[in-house]
């Protein structure tokens, strides 16, 4: 992820220094020829003033790209504790995930299962596979070819959140959504 | 690896002392450590450094007292005496010991013996273990091996002096593995890691590209299980640990973890996870066969085989939460055990087949603890923020586990004697979680 975006930041960072020499080399340029004018005897007048403002133009995500799912659907849902029960908010991410899919019929996905700290190792591995499968379910139940999912689990081994208290682990169980590459 | 280089051959002494293995020691009543009791005062014993026969021999017999003593001590069963306290040389010890020098400070055993090294790498260690107060030889014995393994031969000693003297099996010439863990937290690198029981000859078994899981020696201790992220499913391989080589042992549809191998070593539980149904599966080595032996809409995972082999206990939520339940070998009368309040996990039979290790969850505490077979006599020996995954010595008496501290991030090997004393922690050179032991090394 970080690896992914640091191009983008750099590539602005460079336009932002260029973005201010640019006006200068400008403002240079028109009192060059003002000067000119002054030359001959014109008076000369006040300057245009103002400045033009500039900011680099990032591309948004590439529709159908992992970053796609990402912010304009949501590449994620959450669970309650030892459950894989999905709830209404966790529903209507995956209705948009379905719907997402339906656009890129060419895409194949993998769902990573995931759970809490809050039991034991093997235990954990067997809930994200259920995790990971109750999200596959519903997305064939919404229409997706059950062969564009694959499922995986990662039990307690991946947490995004390394604290060790309630919120943490609210957000590590959870079921997230890849695109898988195509080499 | 030389794994079989060590020769052994039972010392008879001359004379009036007694043969080894002579009576029975219990019936004479004399020099026996109780090892079923919580905290006990640890026995008194001196180890002689060896005396020594040969280039860098006697240099060899001082690192090998080194290491029994460190062995006997870290029992908690023995305290060894300060060797500045011994009045009696190595060299003296060849013949019967002088006993009162050794009654004069109090040393109830008394272990000593000959390291003889030959040529570029041969070597013999002679020892012999002494009741003190009796005056008699209780065991004694000839090795003959190569000398890298002379730490194995170390371990061994102290294994015949544990044995002579609790009247069980030692552990000392055994192997842990466990996973390393270094990196952040969300970004973990694991690897497969082994050494031997005492820290010594630490290696990784895998680089940490991918992540690896519960590392389960089979019952030879010629290999290792794994569960591998490799390929397009996780699955379980197997390492042969003198060529290095791994197998993955089948491929199944679905991912499969948890693996376990019954005590004669030709079948190995695993758990498959189908279509978000996890279930226990044996599967033959030789024969490459597979067999289920749950088939329940609940999370069976976690499979261990009772040491005579016939029966396994696993961990479901068929019952709403997680249980510890037992069932017959081929997964017939599965009965719940676990009845307390809490949650329930990884459980482990005891290679003596009186306990059963687990893990209990209750009031947003972690627990060790061990119950009979049948449930009863439930008792938990350790409670932290986070202490998970027993396994047990091969002799049963010590159950070694992973603590997570939440303060320091740290997680480590901790070890702690049945009974609920002795805690320790096993030094690792990273973090450490998972550990298992193996068997004594044949």
């Amino acid at each position: 992820m970080l690896r992914r975006t640091l191009p983008f930041v750099l590539l602005a960072v460079f336009l932002a220094a260029c973005s201010t020499t640019v006006p200068d080399r400008a403002a240079s340029d028109t009192a060059g020829g003002t000067a000119v004018e002054g030359a001959d005897g014109i008076a000369a007048e006040g300057l245009p003033g103002g400045e033009i403002g500039q900011s680099a133009l990032e591309q948004g995500p590439l529709p159908g790209s992992q970053e796609d799912l990402e912010i304009n659907v949501g590449d994620r849902v959450f669970f309650g504790f030892d459950s894989a029960a999905l709830d209404d908010a966790a529903q209507e991410t995956l209705d948009r995930q379905a719907a997402w899919l339906m656009q890129f019929p060419d895409l194949t996905v993998t769902v990573e299962g995931h759970a809490d700290e809050r039991g034991t190792a093997e235990y954990n591995l067997a809930l994200g596979e259920r995790r990971a499968t109750a999200v596959k379910n519903y997305l064939v139940a919404k229409g997706i070819d059950p062969d564009r999912i694959l499922t995986i689990s990662y039990g307690e081994e991946r947490p995004v959140d390394p604290g060790h208290n309630e919120a943490a682990w609210a957000l590590n169980r959870r079921a997230v959504t890849v695109v898988n590459v195509v080499n | 690896m030389t794994e079989d280089g060590i020769t052994r051959r039972a010392l008879l002494l001359g004379g009036t002392a007694l043969a080894i293995g002579g009576l029975p020691f219990g019936a004479r009543g004399q020099l026996r450590v109780d090892i079923t009791r919580g905290q006990i005062e640890p026995l008194p014993i001196a180890v002689s450094p060896f005396a020594g026969d040969g280039a860098g021999a006697a240099d060899l017999g001082r690192r090998l007292a080194e290491l029994i003593a460190a062995d006997l001590d870290g029992s908690g069963l023995f305290r060894t005496i300060d060797r500045r306290a011994y009045i009696q040389t190595p060299a003296e010890l060849r013949d019967l010991p002088r006993f009162a020098d050794w009654r004069q400070i109090d040393a109830q055993g008394l272990v000593t013996g000959v390291v003889r090294t030959s040529g570029a790498d041969g070597l013999t260690v002679e020892f012999r273990l002494w009741d003190v107060f009796a005056g008699t030889q209780m065991t004694g014995f000839r090795y003959t091996l190569s000398r890298s393994l002379w730490r194995r031969v170390g371990h061994k000693i102290a294994d015949a002096v544990y044995e002579r003297m609790t009247g069980e099996k030692g552990y000392f010439d055994t192997r842990i593995a466990y996973v390393s863990q270094t990196g952040p937290a969300t970004d973990r690198i694991k690897r497969i890691a082994i050494m031997d029981q005492d820290g010594a000859n630490h290696r990784f078994l895998t680089r940490g590209r991918e992540l690896v899981l519960t590392p389960r020696f089979t019952p030879d201790t010629r290999s290792l299980a794994y569960l591998a992220y490799r390929g397009r499913t996780p699955g379980i391989y197997l390492r042969d640990l003198a060529s290095g080589r791994d197998r993955r042992l089948g491929s199944f549809s679905g991912m499969n973890f948890s693996p376990r191998f019954s005590p004669d070593g030709r079948l190995m539980l695993m758990t498959i996870a189908r279509d978000g149904n996890s279930d226990i599966f044996a599967f033959e080595l030789a024969g490459r066969r597979l067999t289920r032996l749950t088939d329940h809409p609940a999370i069976d995972t976690s499979p261990s085989f009772s040491p005579d082999g016939r029966r396994i206990v696993f961990n479901s939520d068929r019952g709403g939460s997680p249980q510890l339940y037992v069932m017959d070998r081929d997964g017939g009368a599965p009965r719940r055990i676990s009845f307390g309040a809490g949650r329930y996990g990884s459980p482990v039979w005891s290679p003596r087949g009186d306990f059963i290790a687990f893990t209990k969850i209750k009031g947003g505490y972690f627990h060790i603890g061990v119950m009979r077979p049948d449930g009863s006599d439930e008792r938990l020996i350790t409670r932290s923020f986070f202490d998970e995954a027993p396994v047990w010595s091969p002799n049963g008496r010590i159950i070694m586990f992973t603590r997570q501290d939440p303060a320091t991030d740290r997680t480590r090997l901790m070890r702690i004697d049945l009974t609920g004393y002795n805690l320790q922690e096993i030094p690792t050179p990273t973090d450490a979680s998972d550990g298992d032991w193996s068997a004594l090394i044949p």
